[in-house]
């Protein structure tokens, strides 16, 4: 039998441990935030936002050089991939999740989870393969599509998890008033997820900004912006990700702190976007 | 008053292969007539039998109690009646269910349809929670294109009125379904039953999460339903199948055992094991 006492120390003891974990898990999170934002904040300032990047005798010049075609870039392939992936993944979630005893559902799962575990690099193979090839050029639809293959699997999934949050008697409810099955889960059992679909979608959005490597063979790049704005979506276009991979193994100096802004511009990109898509879905009414 | 045939045809008709004879008229004639009527109802679970043969009429303007022990199939029975078990992976049903004569089960009969002539209220509140009273209560119908505001707002406020809610809860129709009680919410999900205008009612243990007040109100509500209803109530409670039912089965290990108007089942059982249960020796 213990004493007070003892039982006393072992809870603090245990308390203790609880807060050195989260610490250590925080660390590296802050630690890298922390990381690119010493190195990148001060090469950022109004050119970094206005102007082309150019050749490299541009910064070494120090002529005006900066990075508004690549920022661009960036928001015109994330997007293109977002309305390619949305309706997919929404759709592959809502049938895992909704329709639990359809036949086709075990071999869907499968297929998803398999895309999910495919290296990034091949979906841009295979962007490539269906977009760049029968187009004949590099674009940004292409990379849209490569980022798309990013999103679908990751989007599916915190779908099907949100709707499974769901109680099945509010679908029940539901049915019971005389409303078709695909209205019940349009109406009324995705309403009550959409906090926890749109953390998917922003979740798949954040992991797909952050690709590099499906797009060097899609979207390509592009050290200028194009002359209209549907260059952006036919034409190679710049990406944050690529860009800054492009930059830091450049032999400049210049560009390499161009690069560290790169890092600070999609790390402030993602963690705004988050932060956004979290207040815009705060609950009008509580669950 | 609007005309109910207008929501019926709006709502249901498009997707309705079997219409023609809607029940709203029948609704006149003399008491105990049969609304609907189970013929050798069978409910499997996979292997598992939930309830076996069961022939059943319910009556029209009168409340049919179902009790029994846990498990011996009245929910399995009453979720039956219209179709819930649809959604039930395993599920097999066999035999007819007959309602004004048709069976539901019949493979050309919409059980979108059948679900609106045959409401159902459960055992805990579900108020859709992204909804507020007032859309929880008009779901039925906006969700199937039915757009008029004045008929909604007096569809809302006949549903409410009818489930006696519509005193405590008229000055906040807008706030969330979630945010009212539990009774209340009950209630909520009964006008949210009865704003479709079915013909039949179906209540699973629709008190057994509430409070003693919240229960007694419900059965009230069960008195004045069943002027204009078909109402079939499983409950776990034998004094509440006496006091809000006419007519009660007695159900036992998936089959019905007895089954005969309240009065007489309860004083004087046919079978033995329903007196036994009556008088608590097992269940």
């Amino acid at each position: 039998m213990k004493t007070l006492r003892q039982r006393n120390i072992r809870d603090y003891f245990m308390v203790g441990l609880l807060y050195v974990s989260t610490i250590v898990v925080l660390t590296p999170l802050i630690i890298i935030i922390g990381y690119v934002i010493v190195n990148g904040i001060s090469s950022i300032n109004i050119d970094f936002f206005t102007q082309e990047l150019g050749s490299p005798a541009r910064a070494m010049q120090g002529r005006p050089t900066g990075l508004v075609h690549t920022i661009l870039g960036t928001l015109v392939v994330d997007s293109l991939a977002l309305i390619i992936a949305a309706p997919l993944g929404l759709g592959a979630g809502v049938m895992l999740s909704e329709y639990p005893d359809h036949k086709l559902n075990p071999l869907l799962r499968v297929m998803n989870d398999t895309l999910n575990g495919m290296p990034a690099i091949l979906k841009g193979l295979l962007a490539f393969a269906l977009v760049v090839k029968p187009m004949g050029a590099f674009s940004g639809l292409a990379g849209g599509v490569a980022l798309a293959f990013v999103m679908i699997p990751i989007i599916a999934r915190s779908t099907e998890s949100a709707l499974m949050t769901i109680p099945w008697s509010i679908r029940e409810a539901g049915l019971a008033i005389g409303l078709p099955r695909w209205r019940v889960v349009l109406s009324t059992v995705m309403p009550a997820a959409r906090t926890g679909l749109v953390t998917g979608f922003l979740i798949a959005f954040a992991r797909a900004a952050g690709e590099a490597a499906p797009l060097m063979f899609t979207s390509f790049g592009n050290n200028y912006l194009p002359n209209r704005w549907t260059g952006m979506i036919f034409g190679p276009v710049d990406t944050l990700p690529q860009r800054l991979y492009s930059l830091a193994i450049s032999p400049y100096k210049e560009w390499h702190a161009m690069g560290w802004a790169a890092g600070v511009v999609l790390l402030v990109f993602v963690l705004g976007l988050f932060i956004t898509g979290r207040v815009l879905t705060r609950q009008k009414f509580k669950v | 008053m609007y005309d109910i045939s207008d929501i019926k045809e709006k709502a249901g008709d498009q997707i309705d292969g079997t219409s023609g004879t809607s029940g709203s008229d029948k609704r006149t004639e003399g008491p105990a007539t049969i609304r609907m009527e189970t013929k050798d109802l069978t409910v499997k679970y996979g292997e598992v039998t939930g309830v076996r043969n069961i022939s059943l009429p319910v009556y029209n303007q009168k409340a049919t109690a179902l009790i029994g022990p846990s498990g011996c199939g009245k929910s399995t029975f009453l979720r039956a009646l219209n179709r819930m078990h649809d959604l039930t992976r395993n599920a097999v049903i066999s035999g007819e269910v007959l309602l004004d004569g048709k069976n539901i089960y019949h493979p050309k009969v919409n059980p979108v349809v059948i679900r609106r002539k045959i409401g159902m209220v459960f055992q805990k509140p579900t108020p859709f929670p992204t909804m507020s009273i007032f859309d929880n209560v008009v779901a039925g119908l906006r969700l199937v294109g039915i757009r008029d505001k004045n008929l909604l707002n007096e569809v809302c406020e006949r549903a409410l009125r009818q489930a006696a809610l519509w005193d405590e809860v008229k000055d906040r129709l807008s706030s969330a379904g979630g945010s009212i009680s539990g009774g209340q919410q009950q209630r909520l999900s009964i006008a949210r039953a009865l704003a479709i205008d079915p013909e039949v009612i179906l209540m699973d243990e629709p008190t057994s999460s509430l409070d003693p007040l919240s229960s007694s109100k419900i059965e009230e509500l069960i008195h004045e339903l069943k002027e204009k209803y078909a109402i079939v109530i499983v409950t776990h409670n034998m004094q509440q199948a006496a006091r809000v039912s006419d007519y009660t089965a007695f159900f036992y290990l998936g089959e019905l055992v007895e089954f005969g108007p309240t009065d007489q089942l309860f004083t004087n059982p046919v079978h033995q094991r329903t007196e036994e249960y009556l008088t608590g020796k097992f269940g």
